[in-house]
This record gives structure tokens, sequence and C-alpha cells, in this order.
């Protein structure tokens, strides 16, 4: 076998190569832009509020806990919280059941429920999502407290 | 360069020349796996919300990240069995097959367990778990596909197209975190910005990662070694191998 100038049925089965990898990569894109709406597992609060999302169908949401949005029952295990884009898109969700461990305000969470007429998401499976930053208690208590510190006394750092 | 490649090529030069590496690459996987474990699983810190289940991390992505390079290199060695008709290719193709196979299941094992307590769920149809799924099922395919023929050229080819068609696959997994709302997190780490994790955690991570890569290819080169045996087994090296 040599090397320089490719010979020509070789260079004939490298562009095969590059055929199969190309088509069936167009192939791909294609069934995916057909099935955009699918392959997203949640719909977005701003989704909703615009009206995207079908009423009375199941579907999930997905979107961030806001702060101070929960509200815990006191006879049973209902939960209304609210969840939004932190921009402007805001939805009531309603849940009854076990929340999982990573569940609190802030953090971001996909429900499965239907959306009723009045624009309540009433769920009947909520899920945490984590987020991509990972840091050791001790880190985040230190940020915590700086954002503590910070917030009243309205500048920064000094203590 | 090209010459060397060449020799590279030929069963028997892989053979002599693989003696020499083994050692060294089987000891560096030993190593790294064991410091890396070590390190990860018993001195690095927990996380501030999912505590120590952090830890599946040391595991879950060099596992991800091995399953989807071994998918590009089966491709790419499928891709030069066809176009030279390379035999090593074609055996180093059939080789990394089960291998990418077991990586991908744990990898989709693993991010169960994680999910678990984490997510809530064991299982979720979101685009990088299921396209990783896909993954596995190319990897499977792959496999079943070779055994299904009986003619070695005839499945050398098929099974490398089967592997070329599957590679559109890999830019899904590796954007579907971007492209889609999805329930797994994006990537915590890119070329361009700060990893998203403190150096007490991605260090260890990064020792497992290079670890996994020492010990796949170990596992690699042996499996190729003893294909080239018993494809060869003929010829009077391996005679000479064997008989030394």
């Amino acid at each position: 076998m040599k090397f320089g100038p490719m010979k020509p049925h070789r260079r004939q089965r490298l562009m095969v190569v590059g055929l199969i990898v190309l088509c069936s990569s167009a192939a791909v894109m294609l069934a995916m832009m057909a099935l955009e709406e699918n392959v997203n597992l949640f719909y977005s609060p701003n989704e909703i509020v615009k009206g995207e999302a079908p009423v009375d169908t199941m579907i999930r949401a997905g979107g961030m806990v806001l702060e101070g949005s929960v509200v815990r029952s006191e006879t049973d295990l209902t939960v209304d919280f609210v969840i939004g884009d932190l921009v402007a898109a805001e939805v009531p969700v309603r849940y009854t059941g076990i929340l999982p461990d990573l569940f609190r305000e802030g953090q971001g969470v996909v429900a499965r429920g239907r959306l009723t007429p009045e624009g309540v998401f009433v769920a009947d499976e909520v899920l945490a999502k984590h987020d991509e930053n990972y840091m050791p208690p001790e880190v985040a208590d230190v940020i915590a407290r700086a954002h503590e510190n910070e917030t009243p006394a309205g500048e920064s750092g000094g203590q | 360069m090209w010459r060397w490649f060449h020799k590279l090529g030929s069963p028997r030069s892989f053979y002599l020349i693989s003696n020499r590496l083994l050692p060294w690459l089987g000891a560096a996987a030993g190593l790294l796996l064991v410091v890396g474990a070590v390190w990860g699983l018993l001195f690095a810190p927990p996380d501030y919300q999912q505590g120590n289940s952090v830890r599946i991390m040391y595991i879950h992505v060099p596992a991800s990240i091995l399953a989807q390079s071994g998918y590009l290199l089966m491709a790419t060695a499928g891709a030069i069995y066809l176009i030279w008709r390379i035999k090593l290719a074609d055996i180093a193709m059939q080789c990394v097959a089960p291998l990418g196979a077991s990586l991908t299941f744990l990898a989709l094992v693993t991010g169960s367990i994680w999910g678990k307590p984490t997510w809530g769920t064991w299982w979720q149809w979101d685009a990088r778990l299921t396209s990783t799924l896909v993954l596995l099922f190319l990897y499977l395919g792959v496999v079943a596909l070779r055994s299904a023929l009986e003619y070695r050229e005839s499945a050398g080819r098929a099974t490398a197209i089967l592997a070329l068609v599957g590679v559109v696959n890999l830019p899904i997994i590796k954007y579907s975190v971007d492209w889609w709302n999805t329930l797994h997190q994006p990537s915590s780490f890119s070329l361009t910005e700060k990893p998203a994790m403190p150096a007490e955690m991605w260090l260890p991570l990064l020792v497992m990662v290079i670890g996994f890569y020492c010990f796949f290819f170990t596992v690699w080169i042996l499996r190729i070694r003893s294909e080239i045996i018993q494809r060869e087994s003929g010829t009077e090296w391996v005679r000479g191998v064997a008989g030394s």
C-alpha cells in the first residue's frame, strides 16, 4: 500500500463513507425538525403563559420555584407554589404528594400534570431538576452569608 | 510517519508493539483508578444539595465520556476499514463494540441510581437519556450484526456502515441538553469557561477520566491481541510467539 495521491478506488470509497455520514445526518436532522416540539421534555412557563401549551392534556411544565411562593397545606400533603423563568412568566402549580429531597425555592423542577382552563397547573408528579453547579456545603454557606450581609445593608462586602 | 503507521497496521507488528506498551498502560490504569476512586469517594467534599450522592459522578461521568469516545473510535475504525481494507481496523472495530456497550450500560445504570434520589425518578424520556439509550442499542446492533453475518468480509463492511450511520447520534447526545428542555443538567465543563465546580471536585474527576481512558485502551488492546492470535493462528509468527 502506498500513500501520496490517493488511489481512485479508495477515493471513491472515502466519498461513499462521507455520503453515508452526510445522508444519515440529514435524515435524522429532518426527523428532528419534524419532531421539534415533542423532543422537549417540558413546556417553559413562558410558553404556558403565552397559551402554547394545550389545556387539560397530560403535559410537563418546568421552571424555577419562585422564592417565597411555596405554601404547604396544614391538613394534607398538598403544596402550592409558583414556577417561573425569572423574567416575567409565572405559573401557579398545585401538587399533592411527596416532593423529592432537592425540591426547594430557587431550584428548578419539572412537573407532570394538566393545565386547568384557569391557568393552574395541577401536577401529579414533581421532579427536581439539578443544575450544572456543584459546590461543597461550606462554600454554599459562605455564599449564602455573603448574600444576607449584602442585601439588608445595601452595600457590598462590609461587616 | 506513514511508514510507522503502516507497520502498526499489520497484525504482527501491532502484537509486538503492544507487548511493550501494555504493562505501562495497565499499570497507569490501575494506579489512576485506585487514586481517583479513593480520592473521589472518600476525600472529595459532598455537594451542598446532593450530599454524598454527588460521588456517583466519579463513575458516571467517565463512563459516559468513554461510551461516546468509544463509539467515535469504532466509527473511525469502520471508515478506515471501508476505505483502505486494513484488517486490523476491522479487528479493532469488532473488539471495541462490547466494551463500549458495557460502558454505556454503566453510564445509564449509574445515572439512574443518581436520578432516583436527586430528581425523584429512575428514568425519564428526556433527550439526553434517550439518545444515550440509542447509543447502547447502536453498540448492541453492531455486535448483533457481526455475529449474524457469516462471512468476515461482508460482516466487516456491514458493521462499518452501521457504525458510520450511528455517528450522527454523538452530537445529539452532546448538545441535547442545550438544544432542548431536558431534565438532565447541562455540562459543568466547557473549553472556554471556568468549570462550574471547585478544583477539589473536578481534580479527582479528571483523574478518574484519564484512568478510565487507560483502562479502556488496555482492555481494547488485550481484546485485539486475542482476536489477532485467533485469526492468524495458522501463521508462523503466531506459532513462534506461542512457542517461546
